[in-house]
């Protein structure tokens, strides 16, 4: 039941490469001025190509985690060490909320990625914007509205697909459906996976909805209450059935029962 | 409909009590004049009123522009870093607070009797609101826009112009809309201690009291008030029109 860890070797072949482990938490402890520590002596790590869902009660530092990862925090103790040849900016980050830029166009939210950093990045044709725009659900004639004229599922998509634009290695949600319908959701849902599938990505995923988590992933960390401790490391049975199909399949179930054990057990 | 309607009809109703009582009361026109006397006083000096007009238009669009100037660089130096900040705004008070007409002199003295001495006045006395206005937009970034900016490695500069500038724009906006009337009101308060060779309707004023000609006095009066309406007004459009171009949306729609 507990993830197999794999000591990090030394030595990075090309071989090796593709079965690094994405990110090599070790002892990490997050703390903000004088209270009480977010995470205390926390290490785990993050197999590449894996989809990991986090859960845990609220304000356990599930959100911290993903900063965490993205490196838009550091913690006070320990490390995090993420695979040798992802880039910085080769990680995408789904916010909880859009954070679209309201004085911009769907499509010049979508060109903000490239435009920012030092170094030159290679600019996405309008083509290939419209494009990821498809994938994530949204129309063409999206490109020319404004955020206040979409609707709130839009505008999610449309951060989505804004993650996607430096054609990230690692994709970060943090519980991005959340606030929208559940129709939407289990579409959103579905994008991510196939999106994870196509790109070979590897996904963490925070979420406090058990169901999504035992579908949707292939690993679920269960965290206990701040500091973060981790309670379950659940490793799921994955089949190549679509999320769809996975939704009300026995499997899924089996996981989900798993997980309430984990959460409910003394 | 009832926007516009509602205040004419106001206004009508304060011009006739105002006819009502100077008529019934049998108040000399030495003490005040009746809307009527006022009317025809405006029609019989209207070049000279328009000439003026002009002159004090020119001289608050100079001193509002220049407070723009002013205000924009010295909110960008103000949201540079929190003791500069600290340093500085208790004197950034102060030009709000020093009552503009007892600095008039001090400005005679060093500008001299001129068009700049007025613009200079108008400028003081509009430079407050853009300063707040703008410092309080370039500092009012979202933290989730700030997490965006920062997971995608953005310098200074670009999250500066891209971000920073952004979102004040609309803060910006609204301190020069606060500072278009009191930028008239600078103008006129100006021209009145410092005066001109080419008179504006401050110096009307003054000419109009010296020799007390009341109802000339009151339609420069009448003049002044609606120039500085005007000129909200007009800014308050053009702020909304570029708002609305910029952000897709109306002003009041945000706030």
């Amino acid at each position: 039941m507990v993830a197999q860890v794999n000591p990090a070797s030394a030595q990075l072949g090309d071989a090796k490469r593709s079965t690094d482990p994405a990110f090599v938490l070790r002892d990490v402890t997050v703390q903000f001025g004088q209270q009480p520590p977010v995470l205390k002596d926390l290490s785990f790590q993050v197999e590449s190509g894996q989809f990991l869902a986090l859960v845990g009660p609220s304000g356990c530092g599930k959100s911290t985690l993903l900063r965490l990862f993205a490196d838009l925090l550091g913690p006070v103790a320990g490390t995090v060490s993420r695979r040798s040849d992802v880039g910085a900016g080769q990680i995408g980050f789904v916010f909880q909320q859009p954070n679209l830029l309201p004085w911009r166009t769907g499509l010049q939210n979508l060109q903000l990625p490239s435009e920012l950093g030092r170094s030159a990045k290679e600019v996405r044709s309008e083509e290939e914007l419209l494009d990821l725009m498809r994938q994530v659900g949204l129309k063409d004639s999206d490109k020319d509205k404004r955020p206040a004229e979409m609707s709130g599922g839009m505008q999610m998509r449309l951060s989505l697909a804004r993650a996607l634009v430096n054609e990230p290695r690692i994709l970060l949600l943090d519980e991005p459906f959340a606030a929208v319908d559940d129709l939407l959701r289990m579409k959103l849902q579905e994008d991510v996976r196939r999106i994870h599938d196509e790109r070979k990505l590897t996904t963490i995923l925070v979420t406090h909805n058990l169901h999504e988590a035992a579908y949707l992933s292939d690993r679920v960390l269960v965290l206990s209450s701040a500091p973060a401790l981790i309670r379950q490391d659940l490793q799921l049975e994955r089949s190549s059935m679509t999320a769809e199909q996975r939704r009300t399949a026995e499997e899924t179930m089996r996981s989900l029962q798993r997980l309430t054990g984990a959460l409910f057990q003394p | 409909m009832g926007e516009v309607a509602a205040p004419v009809i106001v206004f009508l109703l304060v011009i006739s009590a105002w006819h009502l009582i100077v008529t019934a009361g049998r108040i000399s026109p030495v003490v005040m004049p009746g809307p009527m006397l006022v009317l025809d006083a405006m029609i019989k000096i209207r070049s000279d009123l328009l000439a003026a007009l002009f002159r004090t238009l020119l001289a608050a669009l100079s001193g509002l522009s220049l407070s723009i100037l002013g205000g924009t660089i010295t909110a960008f130096v103000f949201s540079q870093a929190a003791f500069i900040r600290r340093a500085l705004y208790p004197y950034a008070v102060l030009l709000q607070t020093v009552p503009i007409i007892a600095i008039a002199p001090i400005v005679i003295v060093v500008l001299g009797r001129g068009f700049a001495g007025i613009v200079l006045i108008s400028c003081l006395i509009s430079l407050f609101p853009i300063i707040t206005s703008t410092t309080t937009g370039l500092l009012q970034i979202d933290s989730g826009h700030q997490d965006l900016f920062r997971l995608y490695r953005a310098s200074r500069w670009q999250i500066l112009m891209k971000l920073r500038v952004p979102t004040a724009l609309p803060y910006l906006i609204s301190g020069i809309r606060i500072s278009s009337g009191t930028a008239i009101v600078g103008a006129i308060v100006g021209e009145f201690f410092v005066g001109s060779s080419t008179p504006g309707l401050g110096v009307l004023i003054q000419r109009k009291f010296a020799a007390l000609n009341l109802p000339e006095l009151y339609a420069v009066v009448a003049v002044s008030t609606v120039l500085g309406a005007a000129m909200f007004g007009v800014i308050t459009l053009l702020g909304e029109a570029i708002l609305k171009k910029w952000y897709g949306m109306s002003l009041s729609g945000r706030r």
